[in-house]
């Protein structure tokens, strides 16, 4: 019995060894140690042995069968191993081909600067009014202290729907609206998106384009405040280390006024074909609430005070993206709005 | 307004470069736009006289010329000029010289005979030949004969200065004058003005003078002052005058008339010469025109006035039209023997208009309308008076008429200095304050912590204390103003309800793969037909504009849609044949605005356009651009914007003019209209010249808005297991989708928690007139888990109804 043991024993070490697949590992299981197993067999004759026999034939087998057992555990691991890898090698896929999800589209440029805009300005506590795009001449312009045959018109040439209504050449209205609707409450710090609309066009001016107005009024409003605005906005809008510049200038609704100009971005203010050498671009203009427009929206001058701002949204997105050319912006090309 | 260098130079002291003094002038608010530079443009040109011109011994064509040039030098001159005659003086540039394009001057030889130079035309000395009559402008330049041979042309000719132009905002009507333009460089610069003198003789022109001023209408003429002057010799005038109003864009036209006009520039004072022996009566009117008077113009034009017009009249008629432009008649030409010189103050307003009306603006209504210093009215007259003299081209009378029925009181403003550094935000002290006052030559009276400050007569767009604070901002400077933030109360910065939709629809629209587009608020009426809306259509109820800038922009959009079929089609052209876009825009309808007294409507829409298909990928089928396919864009987009799937419903409808009739339907959102869908008419794609289906819809975003929520509340997951059953039927084709999901959904409550259409079949082994539906059933109870025979007897129950009511039948 021994030797039969012992043979046994070699046997199935040398089938383990030689292995290779789950079937074949199954089938050597059940052929040793299945119930009608070889070695099961063997174990069964234990009873034919004499007694003095038994305990040391016993203790063989089990041993036996205990290393078969651990054997046969470590071969169905390594085994799987194996299997998997052998599935693995065949299942590559080819990473680099494109993902199978539907393109997304794109917002306009100009709308996605526009809400920039916004979002920049409701951060600072602003709220964002709105107004009609055909407007009076009362709201367009008297109310902005440009009455009729003022030169200031000339910077404005308009499209008219009457005599008395036209369409807006400025979101400044909304300026004039809001102090009507809110006085003699404050604060007033609202900002205006919307389209307008002038009667120009050539490579710099589309009849109809887009501004963002911005009016605050409280007590205490001054000039310098206006100046930490639009740093602000300026710096959140096209980069931290932009500066500003003011220039003196001129709007009938505000006095002072100033002309914003913006650090070359290109050149970092040093001079550069963008900048036209001059080390700064304009995007803006703005000024302190003009006495008269306050005087008309109800407010008292001496009380409250205000400032204005006013920018082209165009002129941003052009900085922006370094667009040459305003037509762009209204042609609608997908070739152009797929790059946004 | 152009600006010379030199001229700048004689009016005030000061040492600055010209780049430094633009930038003070730009950062100061008198924009310096451009600056031409013609200091070295020409060299090496001077004054030759011709001492012989001979034809050359080998050629016809090229003359042989011994030219003074002073110095008792003579050169030899090779030229190809005609009319040259001996013992004039021409532009030569000598070896070494630089012509105005550049070009250099060698010696060289013309079939045997050197040339030491060349003879110089207008265009060569770099003068503009816009501003040349036209004996000038051809050939050699002609040069008068006051100058000497050796002169150098670039200094003769001012030449060698520096131009600024200025872009000049219109409160800043004072610097349409040089000599206020000096003032501002002496404030910046605090350098020494070194002004014309003129003496005032004073007003009474004396008793040889038979003319006489009128002014019918103070209001529209506050001051006409008048100088005679006799002996006029009316010829070109000297080199040194045309070339500085050639330096500065103006044309030379004659002695009397290019004084006027210098004067005029120096001043920002327009003047007009009349041949005074052409006016009736010899008398000046100012008056209001009557109506269907007429005026031929200096331009040639024959104009119609009406009595808003303000106009100059003799005894008789028009003889111009006031502050705008002269008339014809009393033009001031070759024959002239005396001249009335007119310097007058005219309402900018009633000047604006005019010119506007009759299309018609000059260098003289420019400055009226901006207004003019109403001070200085009699001595502008005067300075003009003294170059007159001055260039012997007349003999002026003594005094001026001088018609100034109401004189202007002396202005002066209230300045506070604790004002000033509230409006600012500065902390500016006396010091500072008095010492810009100072630079601007404002006279004041210190009292205290305020000032009275009196404004001179040339700065009109100084009024309130508010335009003084400006003053002194802008000449302290505006970078030294702090930079800070409003302080006051706490404000929560917001956008409405509907804003934030409209950018909520936006992202979801562009998500899901459609680009966003612009397009212009006004489109060519045109479109209406294109989009065959009839007559009465409310596509129809649009705004015209008055004034468009072409027939493509005349009316306001009643929707959207026109704009979008141009984009498809000029993408298409471009052969981009598969596109999807969205607008978000306003549209605008009439409204009997007028009749209401109110102002039109205006709406937002989101309006969206495809044609083709999705891109082919290697992973998927393409996605056809049709119907259905923009119908689930706006599912989508409803149910992003918190709108239940059931409160939407899609009802086919034939209203809609550009629509295709049997591929249309109006959405409606809780039973409000909001909006349609549909594939473009095929004669509206013909219209537009598109060859592909293209679909289109539109929502009333207003309306969707309302019907928008962020507010959802959580529903408890079910605990028991869903069963999920599909169903396919064979039904009529004339029954709607719609109709067979209603009834499935009833029939199937309350265990029915889902009913979902995955297929559609036509064809093969299905009658004509009839389609087969599949229908995935969600099956599922809150309390327990549903058996297979329950759910079995629930199919069979939705089954019947249907073949009952529709006559449907399984499809096994």
């Amino acid at each position: 019995m021994r030797k039969k043991l012992i043979m046994l024993h070699k046997q199935a070490l040398l089938e383990l060894q030689n292995c290779s697949s789950l079937d074949e590992l199954s089938e050597i299981k059940v052929r040793y140690m299945g119930k009608k197993g070889e070695l099961t067999q063997v174990l069964r004759g234990m009873g034919t042995l004499a007694p003095a026999e038994r305990p040391l034939m016993g203790q063989l087998a089990n041993e036996i069968r205990d290393e078969l057992e651990n054997k046969l555990s470590l071969s169905l691991q390594k085994i799987k191993i194996l299997e998997i890898e052998r599935r693995i090698s065949h299942e590559s896929i080819d990473v680099t081909m494109p993902g199978s999800v539907t393109k997304i589209g794109r917002r306009h440029p100009l709308d996605t600067v526009m809400e920039k805009i916004e979002e920049i300005f409701i951060g600072m506590g602003y709220t964002v009014e709105e107004g009609p795009e055909i407007e009076t001449d009362y709201y367009n312009f008297e109310a902005l202290n440009i009455p009729r045959d003022h030169p200031a018109r000339d910077m404005q040439d308009s499209f008219y729907i009457t005599k008395d209504i036209l369409l807006r050449t400025q979101t400044s209205p909304v300026q004039a609206r809001t102090m009507e609707k809110m006085h003699p409450k404050t604060p007033i710090k609202i900002i205006v998106p919307g389209k307008v609309y002038r009667r120009d066009d050539d490579a710099t001016h589309s009849p109809m384009f887009h501004q963002v107005e911005g009016l605050v009024i409280d007590e205490n409003i001054s000039f310098s405040d206006l100046k930490g605005t639009l740093l602000s906005f300026a710096q959140q809008m096209f980069g931290a280390k932009r500066q500003i510049r003011l220039r003196p200038s001129y709007f009938p609704f505000t006095e002072p006024s100033a002309e914003v100009d913006v650090s070359c971005g290109v050149c970092d203010g040093k001079g550069c074909r963008a900048c036209k050498y001059t080390g700064w671009l304009e995007i803006l203009g703005s000024g302190m609430v003009h006495p008269r427009v306050l005087e008309m929206g109800g407010y008292d001058p001496e009380r409250v005070t205000g400032f204005a701002f006013g920018m082209g949204v165009e002129r941003i997105t052009m900085l922006k993206y370094d667009l040459d050319d305003l037509r762009l912006l209204f042609d609608n090309d997908i070739r152009f709005l797929e790059q946004f | 307004m152009r600006i010379s260098w030199k001229w700048l130079k004689e009016l005030v002291e000061f040492e600055k470069t010209p780049a430094e003094t633009a930038s003070l002038l730009t950062m100061s608010g008198i924009e310096v736009e451009s600056i031409i530079h013609r200091e070295h443009q020409i060299e090496g040109i001077f004054a030759g006289k011709l001492l012989d011109v001979f034809a050359h011994p080998s050629t016809e064509k090229l003359k042989v010329c011994k030219v003074d040039v002073g110095n008792n030098m003579v050169l030899n001159v090779v030229t190809g000029a005609t009319g040259l005659r001996i013992g004039q003086l021409v532009p030569l540039a000598r070896v070494g010289a630089v012509l105005a394009d550049g070009r250099k001057i060698y010696k060289t030889g013309f079939k045997g005979i050197d040339s030491e130079g060349m003879l110089c035309s207008a265009e060569e000395l770099g003068l503009d030949p816009d501003k040349l009559a036209s004996e000038e402008k051809d050939g050699i330049y002609p040069l008068p004969g006051e100058i000497c041979p050796g002169e150098d042309i670039a200094l003769l000719l001012n030449l060698n200065d520096v131009v600024f132009e200025l872009g000049l905002t219109p409160n800043r009507a004072d610097c349409w004058g040089m000599i206020n333009v000096a003032r501002e460089v002496a404030s910046l610069t605090g350098g020494k003005l070194k002004l014309p003198t003129v003496t005032d003789h004073g007003a009474g022109a004396g008793d040889s003078v038979k003319a006489s001023v009128q002014i019918d209408d103070p209001q529209l003429c506050r001051r006409y002052v008048a100088k005679i002057i006799s002996d006029v010799h009316v010829e070109d005038s000297p080199l040194w005058l045309k070339a500085r109003l050639m330096n500065i864009g103006l044309r030379p036209i004659n002695n009397i008339v290019d004084i006027t006009n210098l004067v005029m520039y120096e001043t920002g004072q327009p003047l007009h010469a009349f041949d005074l022996d052409s006016l009736a009566g010899q008398k000046i009117i100012v008056r209001k025109a009557i109506n269907g008077e007429k005026i031929i113009t200096l331009d040639g034009q024959n104009r119609n006035l009406n009595n808003d017009m303000l106009v100059i009249a003799d005894a008789l008629k028009p003889v111009a039209i006031a502050g705008v432009m002269g008339g014809l008649e009393s033009e001031v030409t070759l024959k002239t023997k005396n001249i009335l010189l007119e310097s007058a103050f005219f309402h900018g307003p009633a000047i604006r208009r005019t010119s506007a009306e009759l299309g018609l603006r000059s260098e003289a209504s420019q400055r009226f309308e901006k207004g003019i210093d109403l001070e200085n009215t009699a001595l502008v007259a005067e300075r003009a008076a003294e170059l007159i003299l001055e260039i012997e081209a007349g003999k002026p009378a003594h005094g001026y008429i001088d018609s100034y029925p109401n004189p202007e009181e002396k202005v002066s403003v209230k300045l506070r200095k604790n004002r000033i550094n509230e409006i600012l935000g500065t902390k500016l002290g006396t010091e500072v304050v008095q010492k810009v006052l100072e630079a601007l030559n404002f006279e004041f009276e210190a009292n205290g912590d305020s000032w009275l400050v009196q404004i001179p007569s040339y700065r009109r767009d100084i009024r309130l204390e508010v335009d003084l604070i400006e003053e002194i901002a802008r000449i302290n400077g505006y970078d030294k103003i702090p930079t800070t933030l409003p302080r006051g109360k706490m404000t929560q910065g917001k956008k409405n309800w509907a804003q934030t939709v409209r950018a909520k629809a936006s992202q979801i629209m562009s998500m899901q793969g459609l680009y966003q587009v612009l397009t212009f608020s006004f489109i060519n009426p045109r479109h209406l037909d294109q989009l065959l809306i009839p007559e009465k259509h409310k596509w129809r109820d649009v705004i015209s504009v008055q004034n468009p800038l072409s027939e493509e922009q005349g009316i306001m959009r009643t929707n959207v849609i026109a704009g979008l079929l141009e984009v498809v089609r000029k993408n298409y052209n471009k052969r981009n044949k598969n596109i999807a876009i969205y607008e978000i825009g306003k549209v605008y309808f009439n409204d009997t605005f007028l009749q209401k007294s109110a102002l039109p409507t205006e709406k937002y829409v989101l309006a969206a356009a495809a044609t083709g298909h999705s891109e082919k990928t290697w992973a998927y089928p393409i996605l056809e651009y049709d119907f259905y396919y923009l119908k689930g864009v706006l599912e989508n987009l409803f149910k992003n914007l918190g709108i239940n799937e059931e409160d939407c419903k899609f009802v086919h409808d034939k209203s809609i003019p550009f629509l295709h009739p049997g591929r249309a339907a109006k959405i409606f959102i809780h039973q409000q209209e909001c909006g349609w869908i549909g594939e473009a008419h095929p004669l509206v794609l013909e219209n537009y010249g598109l060859e592909q289906k293209t679909v289109l819809c539109s929502l009333e975003i207003e309306k969707v808005t309302d019907f928008a929520t962020e507010n959802k509340l959580y529903r408890e997951i079910p605990r028991f297991p869903a069963l999920i059953r599909d169903m396919a039927v064979i039904v009529p084709d004339e029954i709607s989708a719609a109709e067979i999901l209603e009834l499935i959904l009833s029939k199937g409550q309350p265990l029915l928690k889902q009913a979902r259409i995955f297929d559609l079949y036509k064809g093969k082994q299905i009658e004509r007139g009839q389609r087969s539906l599949a229908f995935s059933l969600t099956w599922q109870a809150d309390n327990r888990t549903m058996t297979d025979e329950e759910v079995n007897q629930l199919h069979e129950n939705i089954l019947e109804a249907l073949a009952v009511k529709f006559k449907a039948q399984i499809r096994s």
